[in-house]
């Protein structure tokens, strides 16, 4: 007895070792933390229940029977961020360059199986060189099984990803269908194929920053929503972002009591937008002057700029922000701004967090890059999300809602629950200038006649009185009282039942 | 008395015109411009005229479309604030010959004074010390270095039409006087449309002192004693106080009654004041006399329980002076700063922005705030920066100095880069504290410019104890929304939990991350609040916050403090004292792995010149690929009417320029690019 609990302590502290105490430098000389120091940082102290400590590949090809760490390369188990239950694995990149193999795998579909079981989210800390070549065909299983439950928990439990170090080929499709994806800037990758096999295939030559840093994945590929400085950094912020979701598809969002009063009012909201259409402004002000304690956490700020998305809560419920960014391209929709909102209005419609839009849009982005690219396709997508949605969605038109975007951002007709618009608001088809050089075509020559009829229009349709005269919108507010408008509306509808009719899903225009 | 008045400005001093007539039971009438719709002076006004589109020159100097705004809303008489149309005679003219009464001087005596030559020359007739220079226009540079020679150097190029520091140059040596006078006379025709400008001896490291007077139309007049201004940046002022730490009882009678005199010579009439420099033998000349209300005047009126407007607005009226002389008391000490747009760390440039978040310390009889803005205004680069003035009283100077300070620190502007952290750094100076002050006071203390400084030693550790606080509240909140919170997990919550909810035991261990040190600190709550012990000291902390709030209220060590707080994407910004710090608080675990991780130097922005405010290029002095040393001009920007040198900080060659002559500029816009 005494023997095996001598060996049982032996075996443990082999597998905290990991890779051992050079590799343990390397990996901190790179300004990495090794995969037990990274769960340190996310779980609250104490937290961390290990599993499978003693797990070792099977292995035998290539001398691979004499190398044998317990453990395998991959940390797993479960532990709590503020107290609330989370599955963890976490790459150990010490051990055979964190490689996955068949057992690696093993490891990580036990954790999510868990996870699904409790109901439970799962953070995932990539840190790997790709598939235990040794092993062939049998990492590759180990890879499958692990997409194959990704995407069956996609939608029940939510899902991070942390890349903390490479992350390529196929190992990227594992993080790539999670809900959110960080990374490290200056030591994570994720590519398809590295900077050597672009080279000899294209004869393109870039740099592993280039191809799959962190900068390029969340300012162009948009792979990735967040980047942070360092591996601390980041697993804070990663705490931050958990402390906004439910922990599955049947539990609520978290409350956070809080002392911000619902009906606190904002008097300089009233002056927030210019009497100059033409002037833009910054609609995250509205975001952080409306949100409990001023607290928004945002997705993807580096990317698609023209729409803003994040995490905010209103009297302690967590809520989803969508809200065009006037200060960029006027706010329009296009390709990439659609593509960010609509995946972003899914996910809050999947784990039960309501929508809150602010709306303040042109129209769609014109030109051949937008049609060639498929803009009507990657448009629909955000309509089709605003439309699926079940979840409470409360609306406020701030300034321009114009044409086929006004439809889309949330409106009444996409089952919009409470549509608010401001005075500034200007419901319509398209601006007064556009509208009237179509109705008055054969006036254009005269510049007088169409400056009169401009203002015609104008008084007639740039307002938010003919959008509240058929119900469009519920009611006309003071921009000083949207948060305690948006409280009500959101208090009003916090047992909302909406169910869309049976099917196995939708078919969103992909 | 007036039944209604109108005031022909905005911002600041047009609320504050208003204020005392709301109080003498006249109604006001403002006027606006298209920028300023929505603005407080507006709102306050019980009527208001639009008078045109934004540039001042549209609106607030439209002397006609201001009379006839009156004359529309049967307002009996125009105040002029200062600035805009204040000494403009013919304005004055114009308001007395429409049947108005303009409440100032008389226009001759605007006239007189407003030329600087002119003035000098009424000054040296009653009796007023002046400073030694040449009476008479310049017309060409070379006179200008025939003249300078003359007179000594340094000399002083000056605009005849001039102030508040445009069209003012100092000269060392023959070159400087050539640069200078062209400078000088092209600043002087785009900011008064006129070019003349002559030259006087330069008194090096001199104190501004101005005296106040006050004269009825009945040929009384008196004065209410002096303000010191010696603290300016740019040639403006951004502190004054009354009375001076410097002048002896002698000194002040002499310029006094010379400013008295002065006053009688020119047949004043209304408020006016006497400026002066004063050199460090307590030898003074006259400057130049403002024939209007100053921006400083509050101190005064602190110290003497006088409301200047009042008296402006009762001698307009045709009232005789209420007091005499003997009857002017002066009580304790008033210090006022200047809350500007501006960025003190390059160089007090101005800025521009949305007024984000804007709230100012609570007024009582020791404290008052004369603002012209409100949250959410745009601040914008038609008009002079000044946001807001601040006015405390104390017994002594020193009273008055500690109020000030935690008026600062209450001060709560956010939105753009502004001097209110400035201010409280000139408030804790030690200089500035025994009253050694001079008008070359900010360049010698701050001559590298004034961001706010990293808490020194003493104040380190508050800023650890306040943020422990804030962390152990704001980690409160966080912690409570787990369901259940059972100490094994039950019910969902997560495996130890009761560990990190320490709080139930109150006391924490945790790591402040500080101006790139660690600073360990057990937190034992206390009474409300913590006493926070960091490495065998302890701080005691108590007060109130709550998540999301921007100031910290409370006692640090049993002394009131109040500390800003601004929310970062971890942890918190604090600021006091003139004094800001990123604190991070963590667990000794994160904080002992985070030492672990690289330092990441900002990225290099020395490859760009970039544009220090807000402006339009007037020019671009170099070309693609020329290679210049350091101190070579590369652009003009105009901004607030100030053309402002842009020059080489190294060696560089130019790749590439991105804008050119009429651009307008936002802050820190790219304008070049170096090799």
């Amino acid at each position: 007895m005494q023997d095996i609990i001598r060996q049982l302590e032996e075996k443990r502290e082999a597998a905290r070792a990991g890779g051992g105490e050079k590799r343990i430098k390397a990996q901190h000389k790179k300004g990495k933390l090794t995969a037990r120091e990274r769960l340190e940082v996310l779980l609250d102290p104490g937290s961390f229940e290990e599993f499978d400590m003693f797990v070792e590949h099977r292995n035998t090809d290539f001398g691979m029977d004499k190398k044998k760490v317990p453990g395998d390369g991959v940390v797993t188990g479960y532990g709590a961020i503020n107290g609330r239950i989370v599955f963890v694995f976490s790459q150990d990149f010490t051990v055979f360059g964190g490689s996955l193999s068949e057992t690696h795998a093993e490891k990580i579909c036990k954790i999510m199986d868990q996870a699904m079981k409790v109901g439970a989210p799962v953070i995932g800390l990539n840190d790997s060189g790709g598939a235990r070549i040794q092993e062939g065909i049998a990492s590759l299983a180990g890879y499958a099984d692990v997409f194959q439950r990704t995407i069956l928990a996609s939608g029940v439990v939510p899902q991070l990803s942390v890349i903390m170090g490479p992350c390529a080929g196929g190992a990227v499709y594992a993080p790539a269908m999670t809900d959110f994806i960080f990374m490290v800037k200056d030591t994570s990758y994720m590519f398809v194929t590295g900077p050597d096999v672009v080279k000899t295939v294209t004869h393109e030559v870039v740099t592993l920053e280039e191809l799959g840093g962190a900068v390029t994945h969340t300012t162009r590929s948009s792979v990735a929503d967040l980047a942070f400085d360092n591996d601390v950094d980041t697993l804070i912020q990663t705490r931050r972002l958990f402390d906004f979701l439910p922990l599955s598809n049947r539990e609520a969002p978290p409350v956070r009591p809080t002392e911000d009063p619902f009906d606190r009012k904002e008097p300089s909201l009233d002056k927030l937008v210019p009497r100059d259409t033409a002037k833009p402004y910054d609609i995250k002000e509205l975001i952080e002057k409306v949100a409990d304690e001023g607290d928004f956490f945002e997705i993807q700020p580096e990317f698609a700029k023209n729409i803003i998305i994040g995490f905010g809560r209103m009297e302690g419920h967590p809520v989803g922000f969508v809200a065009n960014q006037p200060l960029v391209l006027a706010g329009c929709l296009d390709i990439d701004s659609s593509r960010k909102a609509a995946r972003f209005v899914r996910f809050c419609d999947c784990f039960g967090i309501p929508i809150v839009t602010f709306v303040d849009v042109p129209g769609f982005l014109p030109g051949t890059a937008q049609e060639y690219g498929g803009i009507i396709k990657h448009g629909a997508k955000l309509l089709y999300a605003y439309g699926e949605a079940t979840v409470p969605k409360v609306t406020v038109i701030t300034r321009k809602a114009y044409g086929g975007a006004y439809d889309v951002m949330s409106s009444k007709h996409l089952r919009g629950d409470i549509n608010y618009a401001w005075p500034s608001a200007e419901i319509a088809v398209m601006g007064p200038k556009g509208a009237v050089e179509i109705i008055f075509r054969d006036e254009l020559g005269d510049e007088k006649k169409i400056e009169a009829r401009t203002e015609e229009y104008r008084t007639r349709f740039a307002n938010p009185f003919v959008a509240g005269h058929r119900g469009f919108v519920d009611d006309v507010i003071m921009p000083s009282n949207t948060r305690q408008r948006i409280c009500r509306s959101l208090a009003m509808l916090r047992h909302k039942k909406l169910e869309n009719p049976w099917k196995k899903h939708g078919n969103i225009p992909l | 008395m007036f039944e209604k008045i109108l005031i022909a400005n905005r911002g600041e001093i047009a609320c504050r015109v208003i204020r005392t007539a709301r109080a003498m039971g006249i109604e006001t009438v403002a006027v606006y411009s298209e920028a300023d719709e929505t603005a407080l002076h507006v709102e306050m006004a019980d009527e208001a005229v639009a008078i045109g589109p934004p540039p001042a020159a549209e609106s607030y100097l439209g002397g006609e479309r201001i009379i006839k705004a009156a004359a529309d809303t049967g307002a009996q008489a125009i105040h002029p604030g200062y600035g805009f149309l204040s000494e403009n005679p013919v304005f004055a003219e114009a308001v007395e010959r429409a049947g108005l009464t303009f409440i100032g001087p008389g226009a001759k005596a605007i006239a007189a004074m407003g030329d600087k030559i002119e003035s000098k020359k009424i000054a040296q007739g009653a009796g007023v010390s002046t400073i030694p220079g040449f009476l008479g226009t310049v017309p060409t540079a070379d006179e200008a270095v025939e003249i300078a020679r003359g007179i000594g150097y340094p000399v002083m190029i000056k605009a005849a039409a001039g102030g508040g520091g445009k069209g003012m140059r100092i000269a060392h040596g023959g070159d400087e006087v050539r640069s200078g006078f062209e400078r000088a006379v092209s600043e002087a025709k785009s900011s008064f449309g006129d070019g003349r400008v002559f030259i006087e001896k330069f008194i090096e490291r001199p104190r501004h002192i101005e005296i106040q007077v006050l004269a009825d139309s009945r040929g009384n007049v008196i004065h209410l004693g002096e303000r010191e201004c010696s603290i300016q940046r740019r040639h403006q002022k951004v502190i004054e106080e009354a009375p001076s730490p410097f002048l002896d009882s002698a000194t002040r009678t002499a310029m006094c009654e010379q400013a008295v005199a002065l006053a009688r010579a020119v047949g004043y009439r209304s408020a006016g004041t006497v400026e002066f420099i004063v050199d460090s033998g307590h030898n003074f000349f006259f400057l130049e006399m403002n024939a209007r209300l100053q921006v400083e005047h509050a101190v005064t009126e602190m110290i003497t329980g006088l409301d200047l407007v009042e008296q402006m607005i009762r001698i307009a009226a045709g009232e005789p002076l209420s007091l005499k002389q003997e009857d002017v008391r002066f009580n304790g000490w008033a210090i006022e700063s200047r809350l500007y747009a501006e960025d003190p760390a390059r160089g007090f440039l101005p800025s521009a922005g949305r007024l984000v978040r804007y709230r100012e310390p609570p007024r009582d009889d020791h404290v008052r705030v004369d603002s012209g803005v409100t949250e959410g205004d745009e601040i914008g680069l038609f008009y002079d920066p000044l946001m807001a003035k601040l006015i405390t009283h104390g017994e002594t100077r020193g009273e008055a100095i500690r109020r000030h300070g935690a008026a600062l620190d209450s001060y709560y502007i956010r939105g753009f880069r502004h001097n209110a952290n400035f201010l409280a750094q000139v408030m804790a100076n030690e200089r500035f504290r025994a009253g050694e002050i001079d008008t070359d006071f900010i360049a010698t203390e701050w001559p590298d410019g004034a961001a706010p400084t990293a808490p020194g030693e003493d104040a380190r550790p508050h800023f650890v104890a306040v943020a422990g606080l804030i962390h152990s509240r704001q980690g409160r909140h966080g912690r409570t929304q787990a369901r259940g919170g059972g100490a094994s997990g039950q019910g969902g919550a997560g495996p130890g939990s009761s560990k990190e909810g320490g709080a139930a035991q109150g006391e924490f261990e945790w790591v402040a991350m500080i101006g790139g040190e660690q600073v360990p600190f057990t937190a034992v709550d206390n009474d409300g609040g913590f006493d926070v012990v960091q490495g065998g000291a302890t701080v005691a902390v108590r007060g109130a916050w709550t998540p999301g709030g921007h100031l910290f209220e409370g006692t640090i060590n049993g002394e009131p403090k109040i500390m800003q707080v601004d929310r970062l994407a971890e942890g918190y910004r604090l600021t006091m004292g003139g004094h800001q710090a990123d604190v991070v608080v963590r667990h000794p675990r994160a904080a002992e792995l985070a030492k672990l991780m690289p330092d990441k130097p900002e990225p290099d922005s020395s490859r760009f010149l970039q544009s220090p405010m807000p402006g339009l290029v007037l020019a671009i002095n170099v070309c693609e690929g020329e290679s210049v040393e350091a101190g070579h001009t590369l652009a003009v920007v105009d901004a607030m009417k100030m053309e402002n040198v842009l020059a080489a900080e190294r060696k560089a060659r130019i790749a590439k320029i991105l804008v050119a002559p009429g651009d307008s500029l936002t802050v820190d816009q790219v304008i070049m690019e170096f090799e």
